[in-house]
């Protein structure tokens, strides 16, 4: 295995020219939006999901409110009190496969394209986001930013291993190009602004 | 290697069913238009795209660099990095780290890679079960054929056929070919394949110097949730998939599923840099060919590729001839130019089934010179004499008439006087390969050099 790697780098060296291309800085112009609220709304829904501002109810409420035969409530939000399963206490991730609804922290918004960057921070098994039937995701509401160029400056690995970018629920085109959404991750993805 | 039919016999198959071919076209052409409006909502596009390519073209000119620093990250995140010279290491890398698990049963989502290296027979030989969870791999792996569609495995099917498999695996409802209900059945059938497996595999759409990790795209969340649950997570990666910096990212994701889908991005962007709690994580980094390729001037840049599967959608041929037709893992202009690289001989009609109209790199997000790349190869096929003889033939008797313009001049007007009077029966015969499925024009009178110089004799 030493030497294959040895090999590998040993061929690409004896075939690659000298390059004269810098990196270039990806910080270039980009799209802004007047609206980021409505733009970011706009890109969800197109993708599937929907996005909602809180205004003077409480999280529990909304769960109450929009939510219909939750058995088992995940959430990993601090001001979320009807929480039915401590996600955390749980060694065996597998256990998390009855959860009806995951609600979890979003860090920030992405207005062109609906995504929300989501990572290990606060959550100890990360199948949740994929495994929960549906997914609430509580974002700030000043988190949104215009495009991926200023999500990335938000982005590190320092504190955890993993984190993805969800934009909407799981979905598939693959049988006649017919989009059905909820593939094998969640069918259902909102995003709550409080 | 053994003599394979070449694209030109395999399509003649695919195109038997001019309906179905029809359909197929269109299906992919409609994919091509969600491109065309996603892209053109991005005011700043092309200058992604000419970002895109310039990081390609810094990365894989500096390709050793990047790798060691890739490597060197990764192991201090706490990941196992391997290196495999060619599909059949990357192989027995995987089988090796199973058997060290004692997995018997192991989920994988998409990889081009895995598919290239033939690892599914592989590991089934050695008695580990491979369930592909990526819908249209599923579907494809359950009918025991290869992905036709780099990004739309299963896209030369009808949900009719789709239907019919499932009720032979999966014991659906007859006749039920809902795609929701067929999808939804998938999910539970797959459910219990993700909670069951010992391990996962995926494949890796960019591997990030700069912080040792890989990212993985995927809308359906199979990969996710495959690297979530079980407590091993293997990810196979091409040499060529690294990009220097994470803020690279900002520009690839912008633009890999516009390009693929015409989605803003894909459903998950996922960024691995550790394994699960108590898990283990390793990354194959596998080289098969790709090195030898940078040797090369003309071709090196088809290493840019981020499998957007762009250029597959717009190739007329591709549309047409649907991707069995080309007989190797990845088909339309990319899988052609790989294809060609890699084993001339083997693939030397690949180049060909190519009308030159550039559709391909007009629409590669990362500026890749595809027509280019494979007029050359043409070259590079005729060059190594591995060129059909009837098809040299008829090049060799084109050239000697192009050199004489008298005796061009003669054989147009010939062709202008016989062809109109021609009996069908003679002039679609099986000699005209051209007139298979198509009319021909009608006949001018004069020919372009007569018209052009009455109209100088008017003015």
């Amino acid at each position: 295995m030493k030497n294959s790697r040895d090999n590998i780098l040993k061929n690409i060296r004896s075939n690659i020219p000298t390059s004269t291309i810098e990196l270039p800085n990806t910080d270039i112009k980009h799209m802004q939006y007047k609206d980021k609220n409505k733009k970011f709304a706009t890109s969800l829904t197109s993708v599937g999901g929907n996005a909602v501002w809180l205004e003077d109810q409480s999280i529990d409420d909304f769960i109450k409110n929009n939510y219909k035969d939750l058995k088992v409530i995940a959430s990993t939000c601090k001001d979320v009190t009807c929480n039915t399963l401590n996600q955390e206490d749980i060694t065996d991730q597998h256990e998390l496969k009855d959860v009806d609804l995951a609600v979890i922290n979003g860090h920030f918004g992405v207005a062109e394209n609906g995504a929300v960057w989501v990572n290990e921070e606060d959550i100890r098994h990360r199948a949740l986001y994929f495994i929960a039937r549906q997914l609430l995701i509580v974002v700030k509401k000043e988190n949104i930013v215009d495009t991926m160029h200023e999500a990335y400056k938000r982005v590190d690995f320092e504190k955890n291993g993993y984190g993805v970018f969800i934009s909407g629920p799981s979905k598939t085109a693959d049988i006649e190009q017919s989009l059905v959404i909820g593939a094998h991750g969640p069918t259902d993805a909102c995003v709550l602004f409080v | 290697m053994s003599a394979k039919p070449g694209h030109p016999e395999l399509a003649a198959e695919f195109i038997k069913d001019t309906e179905r071919m029809h359909w197929h076209d269109k299906a992919l052409w409609f994919v091509r238009e969600k491109r065309d409006l996603a892209s053109q909502s991005v005011d700043e596009w092309e200058e992604l795209r000419s970002l895109a390519n310039q990081i390609k073209t810094h990365t894989i000119d500096k390709l050793d660099f990047y790798l060691e620093q890739f490597a060197q990250n990764a192991k201090q995140n706490g990941i196992h990095v391997h290196w495999a010279k060619d599909a059949e290491e990357h192989n027995k890398i995987v089988h090796t780290i199973l058997k060290s698990k004692s997995v018997k049963k192991l989920v994988k989502s998409k990889s081009m890679l895995t598919e290239e290296c033939h690892l599914n027979p592989y590991l089934e030989d050695r008695g580990i079960e491979v369930v592909d969870t990526d819908l249209g791999e599923r579907i494809v792996q359950l009918r025991k054929e290869p992905p036709s569609h780099i990004v739309l495995p299963a896209i030369h099917l009808k949900k009719e056929d789709v239907g019919k498999t499932f009720e032979k695996f999966l014991e659906t409802e007859k006749d039920n070919c809902d795609p929701t209900y067929l999808t939804r059945e998938a999910r539970k059938h797959l459910r219990e394949k993700f909670l069951a497996a010992d391990a996962s595999m995926t494949g890796v759409n960019f591997g990030i110097a700069e912080t040792g990790g890989v990212v993985v795209c995927t809308n359906e969340g199979n990969a996710d949730l495959g690297a979530s649950l079980p407590k091993l997570h293997m990810a196979s990666m091409g040499i060529e998939k690294i990009v220097p910096r994470l803020e690279d990212l900002s520009v690839f994701t912008r633009l890999l599923a516009r390009s693929a889908t015409g989605q803003p991005i894909t459903s998950y962007t996922s960024h691995y840099h550790a394994p699960v709690e108590d898990g283990e994580m390793h990354i194959v980094i596998v080289d098969n060919g790709r090195s030898d390729i940078l040797a090369t001037e003309d071709f090196k840049r088809s290493l840019h590729c981020i499998r957007c599967g762009a250029c597959i959608n717009t190739c007329p041929v591709y549309r047409r001839t649907g991707g069995y037709s080309y007989g190797y893992t990845i088909p339309g202009p990319i899988g052609s130019t790989l294809g060609t690289s890699n084993d001339p001989k083997r693939n030397k009609t690949l180049s060909f089934a190519c009308s030159l109209c550039a559709s391909c790199s007009n629409v590669c997000p990362i500026m890749i010179d595809l027509d280019e790349q494979l007029y050359k190869h043409r070259q590079t096929v005729v060059n190594a004499g591995y060129l059909d003889k009837t098809k040299h033939n008829i090049l060799k008797m084109a050239t000697w008439v192009l050199k004489y313009p008298a005796l061009l001049a003669f054989g147009g007007k010939m062709a202008r006087i016989f062809v109109p009077i021609m009996p069908r029966s003679i002039l679609y015969s099986k000699i005209n390969a051209w007139g298979k499925k198509r009319e021909l024009p009608p006949f001018p009178k004069n020919s372009f050099k007569e018209l052009y110089k009455k109209r100088g004799e008017k003015k």
